[in-house]
């Protein structure tokens, strides 16, 4: 049974979100110095972490014409939406909130990201952070409708729309092993709302890194470190979404939620530097005509299944 | 008393999507302005559920068809301002009179 | 009803009546867009406080995603989109304001007036449920109506906003390589007419202007 609202609990999520993206970014790190040759450190795992302070001290940077309030606006709407999103995830046997519509929380955060990302475009009054903006929403109208049949599959199959009944409801079989399409369309989406790997396209090298390009300082950091918090979040909404949230045997709950977690999140970092960047343009294409159809079929599976069952 | 409230504020949402509905020139912004008063028939029939029939479900079926109207509002009037700004490059209502009829 | 309700439901409703006014008021047109998202996420926030969780967040989700596509047509259609230089694009904003007046004085009369009947019945326990039973159950015509016409949307907009369709993008006999720039087009430019057989598409070439018509 999942105990929601512990004291500790609003205060834990985030904390815990913040190690997962530490642990990511790490990995990436280590994953980067081994793809270099050279020997993976922990000086230099711990080497991206040096632009912390460095985005503290750094001074300020002004642009003509800008609209300060929604850039900033923008900028802290990502980060943020990612750690309101882990509020509904339970971990082990605790969940901060757990919301009887928690998948739907957890989408309607992660739409946030359209708008903080378009805003972080729009807001320095600079061409190629526009274009990083539009970019992103190209990308979204591409991934959102097949991740939203993905998060519909899950919530089918399990008859309910909280978090925790979906885990509880795996018992003995995933999500993901019988729904498999469901669960890689999933993860696909992961990548794409944090707009890493094969979906950084907003943040494109041919446009200066678009979204980011502008952005110093504070903002900068902010808005990095948000694509790795979505990172995470997605990795740990998976596990009691497609792979049975806490349970396993042997384990406390807690270890497994934490080691599914990691394996999720150790996957997805190692796909996305796997692949090239797509072109929102090529992707809505193959979204709308292969991945959405298929996401539906998908869809029907559980709930011709839950008809059977009666 | 709050319920009264509310019905006031939903009141006050549609009235200011009308004046905008009634007063923008720009296609785009006259949507806005009736995606306000939808707005505010939402709040309008949450409360009446809340208030009024909390047992009936036909009254969140409202709220799901005036959600649904929004969405067809928008994506309709984008078709038609983009395939008027395509025929004629305009997107104001007062140059498009002729489309009376 | 809570104290800790009628207080977010206070917050919430000043909030999207702020919101909605600056919607008419600000000048930029990404900041009126966000004042509306604004607005409406408090709508959204109001049907949840009000007992309906499963409405109030999709209300907010399809808020946030409508308002972004509007945002990408404000920025496309509007002169002056981030409202650098202020100007006015109203007509007969005196007669607006008395209509709207009068309504608003209406309702509010309304409001007051209307001796409203008491509350009728219990609410169940789960309300997402109840909107699922009565979609699938007693509404469902209303359901199946509303997904025809969200069916004939998509095609409608499709078909009136689209300037290129397959045949463009595939060669006449659907048998070419779309090419390799974005929105990967067969060569063709829209408009020109490679001769015979396809008079029904409509000429309107980028930066035509009109011509064809």
């Amino acid at each position: 049974m999942v105990e929601a609202g512990a004291w500790w609990t609003p205060l834990a999520a985030p904390a815990l979100l913040l190690g997962l993206a530490a642990l990511a970014v790490a990995g990436d790190a280590a994953l980067d110095a081994r793809g270099a040759g050279r020997s993976v450190t922990p000086a230099g795992v711990l080497r991206p972490f040096l632009a912390v302070p460095r985005a503290l001290v750094e001074q300020p940077r002004r642009l003509p014409a800008s609209d300060r309030w929604l850039w900033r606006l923008g900028v802290v709407t990502v980060p943020v939406a990612a750690v309101l999103s882990t509020l509904v995830i339970p971990f082990g046997n605790h969940v901060a909130a757990d919301l009887s519509v928690g998948v739907v929380w957890f989408n309607a955060m992660e739409v946030m990201t359209w708008a903080g990302l378009w805003l972080a475009g729009w807001g320095p009054n600079a061409a190629f952070s526009l274009v990083g903006g539009y970019r992103f929403l190209a990308q979204g109208l591409a991934y959102e409708l097949p991740l939203m049949f993905a998060l519909i599959s899950a919530a089918t199959g399990a008859r309910s729309l909280r978090v925790s009944g979906v885990a509880e409801a795996q018992h003995g079989l995933w999500y993901a092993v019988w729904m498999p399409f469901a669960f890689a369309v999933y993860l696909a989406g992961v990548l794409a709302f944090s707009f890493l790997g094969p979906f950084a396209y907003p943040a494109g090298r041919d446009i200066a890194d678009g979204v980011l390009g502008e952005t110093c300082g504070v903002d900068r950091l902010l808005l990095r470190a948000g694509r790795w918090l979505w990172l995470a979040a997605g990795a740990a909404m998976a596990v009691p979404l497609f792979l049975g949230g806490g349970a396993g045997p042997w384990l406390p709950a807690w270890a497994w939620s934490l080691v599914k977690t990691l394996l999720v999140l150790g996957l997805l970092v190692w796909v996305m530097r796997r692949l090239p960047v797509v072109r929102a343009d090529r992707y809505v294409e193959v979204a709308w005509v292969v991945l959405l159809p298929a996401a539906i079929a998908q869809a029907l599976v559980p709930a011709l299944v839950g008809l059977g069952a009666g | 008393m709050t319920f009264h409230l509310l019905l006031v504020l939903a009141a006050g949402l549609f009235s200011t999507g009308l004046f905008g509905a009634l007063s923008q020139q720009s296609v785009v912004m006259i949507m806005m302005g009736i995606e306000l008063m939808i707005g505010g028939v939402v709040v309008a029939v949450a409360d009446f559920w809340h208030f009024l029939s909390p047992a009936a479900g036909g009254g969140q079926v409202v709220i799901v068809a005036a959600v649904v109207a929004m969405a067809v509002e928008m994506a309709m009037g984008f078709a038609v301002t983009t395939a008027l700004y395509r025929a004629r490059r305009i997107d104001m209502t007062d140059l498009a009179g002729d489309l009376k009829g | 009803m809570g104290v800790t309700s009628v207080v977010l439901l206070w917050v919430l409703g000043a909030c999207a009546l702020t919101g909605g006014v600056l919607v008419f008021t600000l000048n930029s047109m990404a900041r009126v867009t966000f004042a509306l998202l604004g607005s409406l996420v408090c709508v959204g926030g109001v049907v949840t406080v009000l007992g309906l969780p499963y409405l109030g967040v999709v209300t907010v989700l399809m808020m946030v995603m409508e308002m972004l596509i509007m945002a990408v047509f404000m920025i496309a259609y509007m002169m002056n989109p981030a409202g650098l230089m202020p100007m006015s694009m109203l007509h007969n904003t005196r007669g607006a304001l008395a209509v709207s007046g009068a309504v608003f004085g209406g309702l509010v009369a309304g409001v007051f007036l209307v001796p409203w009947p008491g509350r009728t019945g219990r609410r169940p326990e789960d309300t997402t449920f109840q909107v699922g039973a009565a979609l699938m159950g007693d509404q469902m015509l209303t359901m199946v109506t509303l997904g025809f016409v969200l069916l004939a949307t998509m095609v409608g907009t499709t078909v009136l906003a689209t300037r290129r369709g397959r045949y463009d993008r595939f060669g006449d006999d659907l048998d070419q390589r779309p090419g390799e720039g974005p929105g990967g087009g067969s060569g063709r430019r829209p408009g020109e007419d490679p001769g015979g057989g396809s008079g029904r598409r409509r000429a309107e070439g980028p930066g035509g202007g009109g011509a064809g018509r």
